[in-house]
């Protein structure tokens, strides 16, 4: 699996970045997990508003930080 | 996209539709000055008809949102509702008397105000929805 948290590196994308990271640990799933920071990267998929996050080529959130619940649901999806 | 999570004007987003007619150039018109103005930044309705999703996740997750039809046809209406995207702030200009019709020299009164309705209409829009309840907003 493949997640992308977008985010040029304020507070919210950090938080974004860890909750990911403590979902993808408590699921114990194989995903990598890949940092996208250059704005020009993040333009290309097509979001308002960072944080955003990208599971296996599908936006699931823009703008906000998700739950750790919605990042497991995400991932439960994928699978 | 903003890639600076908190820029002034970020949380209101603004679609046209954008048609080939008056009202839907001075959909288009409006957007563009209430975006240079600060009130919020226009974004690609085309995304959302694509259904892209990162156009249609965007919609569904900004917290204000103005959505200008030039007419009662509503199309940006029907890209909402093919891309399961919840209507909110929805605008037609036809309803505020302006007659639709080809000429495309714009009236300078008549974009004054779309883009009055548009503020208005977006103060009184309710916030986006977040069915999971606990995610928090990038600028909260």
């Amino acid at each position: 699996m493949d997640i992308k948290v977008l985010g040029p590196g304020c507070a919210k994308c950090k938080q974004t970045e860890k909750v990911v990271a403590e979902a993808v640990a408590e699921t114990g799933v194989d995903a990598h997990i890949e940092k996208v920071g250059n704005p020009l990267d993040i333009a290309k998929f097509g979001i308002f508003a960072t944080p955003g996050v990208v599971v296996d080529g599908k936006v699931k959130i823009s703008g906000k930080v998700p739950t750790i619940d919605q990042v497991k649901t995400w991932i439960s999806e994928a699978n | 996209m903003s890639s600076e999570c908190c820029a002034q004007g970020s949380s209101t987003m603004i679609l046209s539709c954008s048609g080939g007619s008056n009202v839907g150039q001075l959909s288009n018109r409006a957007a563009v000055e209430l975006t240079r103005e600060g009130f919020g930044r226009m974004f690609c309705l085309a995304g959302i008809g694509g259904e892209l999703s990162g156009f249609v996740q965007s919609a569904k997750d900004v917290s204000g949102l103005v959505v200008i039809d030039g007419c009662s046809v509503g199309c940006a209406k029907a890209i909402f509702e093919k891309a399961g995207v919840p209507l909110r702030g929805y605008l037609v200009i036809t309803d505020l008397g302006i007659e639709k019709n080809k000429n495309f020299d714009l009236v300078e009164e008549e974009i004054e105000r779309v883009k009055n309705a548009a503020r208005e209409t977006a103060s009184t829009s309710p916030a986006g929805t977040d069915p999971s309840g606990g995610a928090s907003s990038c600028c909260a």
